[in-house]
């Protein structure tokens, strides 16, 4: 075992002591509501929507890049979705034709989004915020500005059902919601792609470096287009679990994700300079917002007082890795 | 300065070292790269505390702890990498927050005035009201040293001031330099380039693994014995002997053919041809269009018309990616900025050309990366106690030769140095000279761009000089000094 490998283990089991440690203190402070099974799968099942898209947020922002249309295609692609499941009676080919038509009208806009970006170097920023909005008004143009209803059971079990109901006995619960299982996949495939897979060594390289990544060869502009495609496309499929879950498509819905998505990314450690981060941070980070979320609604806090606690604990943590990292250097 | 000492995690920076700079002298400092220069400098800047030690100045006792202690005893640094905001004019840069006020009101008038009259004090002509962007490196560091003059500096400190200068340009920083120290300005010098410090240096301290070996009048030493103190070891082979190898006869296909190369504005209609085992070096002046000759030959800029055969095959390039896969390599000039991704490790910057070699299916293979580059670590001499090392954290020589081992891992047929061992300490030179005589004697082609005409002279086969996008004269081998590639690139002497 390599040095560096062993200093890992001992940061992460200091981590999960920790952060034993610290659940079993918060499960105190709320006299035992907190780490009830109902009340953890339901924090999982809040930050999937946000974790999903915050994984493809991670992606374009390792290449030094920035997403802001994933609230709004949450809306797009909503609407479309709940459109042409509309007089559908087979269930499963309805699920199939909306999976098909949210996420690819996720990726195609994140195609739309990635091509200035890469043919004529437009900031991302830019061409994104263009997408927000267009992607807002053809949802509102789509549905005429009211909500669609979703009757298919098999698209709203994904947003709000159970599995594995075997499992969820043996912890006091009907089972294990759909959208966590859904969120760990798609973290565990984001994992995997940016630790394990040339296309995610690519990201860290072109954020890190584009021209020396230009110079080693890599089609810079295939990589930057595949991350916003991705990006684009876990948007549908995290539309396809909010949606599901309301069992409607709303063209207002997703306002403000791209914000959340973009804070558990940068709280879970990746630089917004691009070249740096992780998925495995970004959960944590989204992790820790929506534990956050959760702690202050079991202690009744004041809704306008979350927004101020949460805005504060963002800044807190970015703060506070930039000196971790600069006692690291420094020490 | 005395009895100065720094120590790192690890590494003892600076053991003692007593340093003086007296008014009107030029001080060369040098030594290799980890010498403990760069420690020294960030010392005299603030930027770094001594652990021990004394600083005086002009007599009295001084206390270095900020860049501003520094500024207020009017002690200036010129870093290597430039301080200027590239975006505000150069008046505005050389009084940077000194701008003169009337008021809440910025007093133009008087800001141009002031930069005027620093400028010609130093006697040098540079337009006041042009973005510090659109000027020449060169004209940069005439508004730095304007800069430092400013403030009135009584010290300025310029590391490695010459590295991507024209030899006039030198010699124009070399007038500039007099001017100073009539005036009682000391200047600390610090350089890699031995002709320059015997050039303009009153007196060299030698500095070695952060102690000082020497301090003593430059006319009591020549380059060979400077070298020795430096290096602690003779290293009169300088260079490996050229014709140590040799290029097939006449009769072998040129390995790397180059037709009409055109690149709109920079490279006008060159052609050459390099055998196999080859080393043809390329002179003249910055922006003659060598390093745009070589970034045309390897896809990094895309020729507008012209052809680049391998072995008697026109290669058809649109892209780094086509260079790379028919066996063409670049070594850029800027490794921080073009050939290195600073944050990520040595293993991830080596394979990055080459990760479909460590590719099975859509998985790296992170074991067979590593044996593969701890080989090439080992052959280079990279030192580094991990291959998981940082590139932001090597040496310049040691990010150099992980450059290096980007284009050996796959054997390249073609490999295009462009200014290969720009700021780093003589030992990494000498053992980056040995390794392209290696790869020379392997059968590899190399095209070798240079600043520095005793590298061109000591390692090409053959020699071209550049002026004006055109290869204006061909040396063959032995036939080319220094005077006579000045006069081609200069203009001096007709093609």
């Amino acid at each position: 075992m390599t040095a560096g490998r062993r200093q890992a283990l001992f940061r992460l089991g200091i981590f999960i002591v920790g952060m034993t440690v610290l659940l079993i203190a918060l499960d105190h402070w709320t006299h035992g509501a907190f780490l009830r099974p109902f009340n953890v799968s339901n924090v999982l099942k809040q930050i999937a929507v946000y974790a999903v898209l915050a994984v493809g947020q991670t992606l374009v922002i390792i290449t030094a890049g920035i997403d802001l249309s994933v609230g709004s295609l949450i809306a797009l692609t909503g609407v479309l979705m709940a459109g042409f499941m509309v007089g559908q009676s087979s269930d499963a080919l309805g699920l199939l034709i909306a999976l098909g038509v949210g996420v690819g009208t996720g990726g195609v806009a994140g195609a739309v989004n990635g091509w200035p970006v890469v043919k004529f170097n437009l900031p991302p920023f830019i061409t994104t915020l263009a997408m927000m909005l267009m992607a807002r008004g053809l949802a509102f143009l789509y549905s005429g500005g009211r909500p669609i209803e979703i009757n298919n059971a098999a698209f709203n079990a994904i947003g709000g059902g159970t599995i594995l109901p075997g499992i969820g006995k043996f912890i006091g619960l009907p089972g294990i919601p759909v959208p966590v299982i859904v969120m760990l996949g798609v973290v565990l495939a984001g994992h995997f792609l940016l630790t394990q897979t040339r296309f995610g060594r690519y990201v860290y390289a072109i954020g890190g470096n584009e021209e020396a990544a230009r110079l080693s060869g890599i089609n810079v502009g295939a990589v930057k287009m595949g991350v916003y495609i991705i990006c684009g496309a876990l948007a549908g499929l995290a539309s396809l679990l909010l949606a599901g879950r309301l069992s409607t498509g709303i063209p207002q819905s997703g306002s403000g994700y791209e914000l959340q998505s973009i804070a558990a990314v940068v709280v879970g450690g990746t630089s917004l300079m691009g070249g740096r981060g992780s998925i495995v941070g970004t959960f944590v980070g989204a992790l820790l917002i929506g534990v956050l979320n959760n702690l202050m609604n079991l202690l009744n806090v004041q809704s306008y007082a979350q927004e101020v606690v949460l805005g504060a604990v963002i800044l807190i943590a970015v703060l506070l890795d930039e000196l971790r990292k600069r006692f690291f250097v420094s020490g | 300065m005395r009895g100065i000492a720094k120590t790192y995690p690890g590494v003892r920076a600076l053991d003692g070292v007593d340093f003086d700079v007296r008014s009107g002298e030029v001080h060369a400092l040098v030594g290799e790269n980890g010498a403990g220069k760069s420690t020294l400098m960030k010392i005299l800047a603030g930027a770094v505390a001594p652990d021990t030690g004394e600083i005086d100045v002009e007599g009295k006792r001084v206390t270095i702890a900020s860049p501003r202690d520094a500024e207020r005893l009017r002690i200036a640094i010129i870093y290597q990498e430039f301080n200027l905001v590239p975006g505000l004019d150069v008046a505005a840069n050389v009084l940077l927050g000194r701008e003169p006020v009337r008021g809440a009101r910025l007093d133009h008038a008087a800001l141009y005035a002031r930069a005027n009259e620093i400028f010609t004090r130093l006697a040098v002509m540079v337009p006041l009201r042009a973005e510090v962007r659109m000027l020449s490196v060169a004209q940069q560091q005439m508004v730095e040293i304007a800069k430092a003059l400013s403030v009135d500096a009584r010290v300025i400190v310029m590391d490695e001031p010459s590295a991507s200068l024209t030899p006039d340009e030198v010699a124009k920083l070399f007038d500039v330099i007099r001017t100073l120290t009539k005036a009682g300005v000391g200047v600390v010098y610090i350089s890699h380039r031995m002709e320059e410090i015997f050039t303009i240096a009153d007196r060299i301290s030698v500095l070695r693994d952060g102690r000082l070996v020497e301090t003593g009048d430059a006319k009591s030493y020549d380059i060979g014995s400077v070298i020795r103190l430096m290096v602690g070891r003779p290293l009169d082979a300088h260079f490996p002997q050229p014709g140590q190898y040799n290029a097939p006869g006449g009769a072998a296909q040129p390995r790397l053919s180059v037709r009409e190369l055109t690149l709109r504005g920079r490279i006008n209609n060159v052609s050459f041809d390099v055998a196999p085992g080859e080393i043809f070096g390329l002179a003249g002046l910055v922006g003659s269009g060598r390093t745009s000759l070589l970034r045309g030959i390897c896809g990094a800029d895309i020729p507008t018309s012209g052809t680049v055969s391998l072995d008697g095959a026109v290669l058809t390039i649109r892209g780094p990616h086509d260079a790379i896969a028919a066996g063409l390599a670049l070594v850029t000039e800027d490794r921080k900025a073009q050939g290195l991704v600073l944050g990520m490790t040595i293993r991830e910057n080596v394979t990055l050309p080459h990760l479909d070699l460590f590719a099975h299916y859509l998985v790296v293979d992170k074991r067979e990366e590593t044996s593969a580059v701890a080989k090439l670590s080992a052959d280079l001499r990279i030192r580094t106690p991990s291959l998981e090392q940082l590139a932001r954290n090597l040496s310049g020589g040691n990010q150099q030769k992980v450059v290096l081992a980007k284009w050996l891992l796959e054997r390249a047929s073609v490999i295009c140095f462009d200014e290969p061992t720009r700021g780093i300490d003589v030992g990494a030179k000498a053992e980056i000279y040995d390794l392209m005589t290696r790869l020379a004697a392997q059968g590899t082609a190399i095209v070798m761009a240079s600043s520095e005409l005793p590298e061109v002279l000591g390692m090409s086969s053959r020699i071209g000089v550049m002026r004006g996008g055109r290869i204006v004269h061909v040396y063959a081998r032995g036939e080319a000094t220094q005077e006579s590639i000045i006069e081609f690139a200069t203009g001096a002497s007709a093609a």
